[in-house]
């Protein structure tokens, strides 16, 4: 093997922090891939420089997604990541894994390819940096005996994840974790063979705090929510304020719609004016409490700037129930993508077709009424288009309050 | 770690921590302490510090980046361990790094983040366009329509006043070439989040448009992190995100508190201009 100086990299050793190159190294003395990444990464350091190629086509028999082509332009100087391939791994809902299992993967990853992994990607999945075209049917024939199977990538359906949800938090409003268990099944077929116009990323979150970052991250956003009150307990609000908490500075003053009083003996809450935001419940754990029905926000589109500038998703349904098997959740998500499918031109994602298309179009098509749960505020400007039934409709409104003598705007 | 006290049972977070969990709080002690003697499992993370940045692919990786994710990371976080540790700050902080700016770690609604980006307009290797690009795909590629075919090179030409180096065309035709070393650096972004605790959710803004790359530890983009967290910390209230305490005190007052150069790249000429030019006279001095 290769034996790199590395004065750069050396220097990212010392700190603290755990560091990725003391990882690095460790693998590369046992796998010659890892060994000349570590030389191909002091490279890039010296020279302040990438030398990665664009991706070619690489993939496994029957799936378009899953694996990330890769070579180097240096693949003289740095044969052992010549093809430096990213595989895949679809993550378990919620990342719960044994050591038996990690240890499983790794064994069979130190097998075919460098060794080195990401836990995890942003999207979700277990990421295997490094692999050679040859092995990536052995690999994957490995990995499918032992139950694993590969991610997205590419135009599909992304790896969906979730936030802990009922594995942990008892603020969950649903099952994140069945759910996206539950979806990743559903659509296997769009998660493996990409034949969409571009990638599409679902993300649930059990309520507002959003702990998968899922409004800024997934083209279908799903957060949880509740419609009954806030059940508090008195007597632990004052426990909060003999140990220190000031309940008027820190609770009812940042509450943003001012929905919340104290008078020092009681905590009073006009739940038909909270919009649900979490604060005071994630300060005052143990004495306030949601109640009532449970389901979902639905919300649509967000993405990364690149090409026009980021976008988080908009609410298009305000409440929907999550439960098995899911099926008006799934109908809506086939009839978003049919919408998707024909509208969108190649690499436009569907919050870009939203845009370009105009909301009205997009939610006529997957059947939602519009609700001013869907708006910020309403339009600025007075360019509306008016279709013949429209004014059909206002004016037989018009015409049935002759009749009755009674307004109904 | 897991075998040891856990019956062999682990997690990883959103943010890509390692999460050990036990069945009884006597259990805790001993696996605090048995990470903490391991020497390169640090313990923290939660409640309202900094916890693992999120990043993405850097030179280890991807074609695209203009500077390293990882080792960004690794320094910021040994500068910033003790907000790891310890939940001093008025809030949560999230941080992230995307090095370049397809942004692939959610950059864009963290309270700060870094950005790599490229500040050159891309050379074309004409001889090669012809075979290796469509040449439909790379000119709807470009947000800013910059560029056009040029029939006489069977090959595209890119207006340099229309051009704000996105990377674009580079990532769909592999003959165009945008990366510099001495001219890709970091900018950093500021005041997003993703919860809907108490105020939307909310974008991160540019603050600091250009910081040189510097590895192997890029001194001047930890300091100004370093920098931009202990202001927050000194002068936030209790509960705030970074970018509630700013649009409390209103971005001109943060611009003066962290002693930033205020610089045109921060005046958005791109898809939000009108929603982030001041339309009242109502500001601080
Ligand atoms: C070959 C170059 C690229 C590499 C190596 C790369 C790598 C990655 C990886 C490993 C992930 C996480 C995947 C997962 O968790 O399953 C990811 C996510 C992502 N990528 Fe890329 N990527 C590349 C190109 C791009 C491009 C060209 C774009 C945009 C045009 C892009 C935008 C994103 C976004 C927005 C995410 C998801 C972020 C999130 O879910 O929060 N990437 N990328
Ligand atoms: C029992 C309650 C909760 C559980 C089990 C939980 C779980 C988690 C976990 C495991 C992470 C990843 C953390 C990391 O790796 O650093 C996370 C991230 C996060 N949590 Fe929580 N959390 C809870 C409460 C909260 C609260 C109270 C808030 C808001 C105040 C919140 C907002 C967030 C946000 C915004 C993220 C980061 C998302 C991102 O930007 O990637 N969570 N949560
Ligand atoms: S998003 Fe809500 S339900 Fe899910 S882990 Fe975070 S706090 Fe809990
Ligand atoms: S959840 Fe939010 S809006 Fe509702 S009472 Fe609590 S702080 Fe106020
Ligand atoms: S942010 Fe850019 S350079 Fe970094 S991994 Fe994503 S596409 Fe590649
Ligand atoms: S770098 Fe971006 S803005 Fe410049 S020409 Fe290419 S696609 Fe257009």
């Amino acid at each position: 093997m290769k034996k790199y100086d590395t004065p750069m990299l050396d220097e990212l050793e010392k700190g603290p922090w755990p560091s990725f190159v003391t990882e690095m190294k460790k693998a590369g003395k046992k796998n010659e891939m890892a060994n000349d990444a570590v030389g191909h990464l002091e490279k890039c350091f010296t020279t302040k420089v990438g030398y990665w190629k664009h991706g070619g086509i690489v993939g496994v028999l029957g799936y378009g997604g899953g694996v990330i082509g890769r070579y180097t332009e240096l693949g003289e100087e740095f044969p052992g990541v010549k093809h430096f391939h990213t595989v895949r791994l679809n993550q378990p809902s919620g990342w719960f894994y044994t050591s038996k299992a990690l240890k499983e993967i790794c064994d069979i990853w130190d097998k075919y390819g460098s060794g080195l992994t990401n836990m995890h990607g942003s999207t979700g999945d277990l990421v295997l940096l490094g692999t050679t075209t040859d092995a990536l049917e052995p690999l994957f024939a490995e990995f499918s005996s032992r139950g694993w199977d590969l991610g997205g990538s590419g135009s599909d359906m992304r790896t969906p994840s979730c936030c802990i949800g009922p594995g942990r938090c008892e603020w969950t409003n649903y099952d994140t974790l069945d759910l996206i268990y539950n979806l990743t099944q559903e659509f296997q077929d769009e998660l493996h063979r990409p034949m969409f116009s571009y990638k599409f990323k679902i993300k649930a979150a059990g309520c507002a705090c959003d702990c998968v970052a899922s409004i800024a991250r997934a083209d279908l956003s799903i957060i949880g929510t509740w419609k009954g009150d806030i059940q508090i307990d008195q007597a632990e609000v004052k426990n909060y304020e003999k140990n220190g908490m000031d309940i008027n500075g820190e609770i009812v003053s940042m509450c943003p719609t001012q929905c919340m009083s104290y008078d020092g003996t009681a905590l009073t809450i006009d739940n038909s004016e909270c919009n649900r935001c979490m604060h005071c419940i994630t300060r005052m754990t143990k004495a306030l409490q949601p109640s009532g029905e449970r389901g979902a926000t639905l919300c649509i589109g967000s993405k990364a700037p690149i090409v026009v500038g980021s976008l988080l998703s908009w609410v298009i349904v305000p409440f929907i129930k999550l439960e098995p098997p899911y099926t008006e959740l799934k109908d809506l998500i086939r009839k978003i993508w049919d919408w998707w499918d024909d509208n969108a031109k190649p690499r436009e994602r569907i919050g870009e077709v939203i845009e370009m298309k105009g909301m009205r179009s997009f939610l006529e098509a997957i059947g939602v009424e519009p609700q001013p749960q869907q708006i910020k505020e309403p339009r600025k400007d007075p360019f509306m288009f008016y279709t013949e039934e429209d004014i059909a409709k206002f004016k037989a409104n018009e015409e049935e309050e002759k009749k009755t003598g009674k307004y109904n705007f | 770690m897991a075998d040891k006290h856990c019956d062999g049972y682990l997690r990883f977070t959103t943010r890509n921590n390692v999460e050990f969990m036990v069945d009884s709080a006597d259990k805790v002690q001993a696996l605090v302490d048995d990470c903490n003697a391991h020497g390169m499992m640090p313990v923290g993370g939660t409640g309202a510090g900094v916890t693992n940045i999120v990043h993405t692919q850097g030179w280890v990786h991807c074609h695209s980046a203009a500077t390293d994710a990882s080792g960004l990371v690794k320094s910021m976080m040994d500068e910033l361990m003790d907000y790891f540790t310890t939940k001093r700050l008025p809030s949560k902080l999230r941080l992230a790094v995307a090095c370049c700016v397809n942004m692939c770690g959610a950059v864009h609604c963290s309270d700060i983040a870094l950005v790599a980006v490229h500040t050159k307009v891309p050379t074309i290797a004409h001889d090669n366009f012809k075979n290796m690009c469509e040449l439909p795909t790379v000119i709807a590629s470009c947000p800013t329509r910059a560029i056009s075919p040029d029939p006489a090179k069977k090959s595209v030409k890119i207006n340099d006043a229309k051009c704000m180096y996105c990377g674009n065309c580079f990532t769909v035709c592999p003959p165009i070439s945008i990366k510099d070393p001495e001219r890709d650096g970091i900018a950093i972004v500021v005041g997003g989040k993703v919860g809907s605790l108490r105020s939307a959710p909310k974008f991160s803004k540019l603050v600091i448009p250009y910081i040189s790359n510097d590895p192997p530890r890029w001194p001047k983009v930890v300091a100004a992190v370093k920098h931009i967290v202990e202001v927050y910390a000194s002068h936030a209230r209790k509960h705030e995100r970074v970018g509630e305490w700013i649009e409390r005190i209103g971005w001109e007052r943060f611009f003066k508190l962290t002693d930033i150069n205020f610089t045109f790249q921060s005046i958005d000429d791109f898809t939000f201009m009108r929603d982030t030019l001041r339309t009242a006279s109502t500001f601080k001095w």
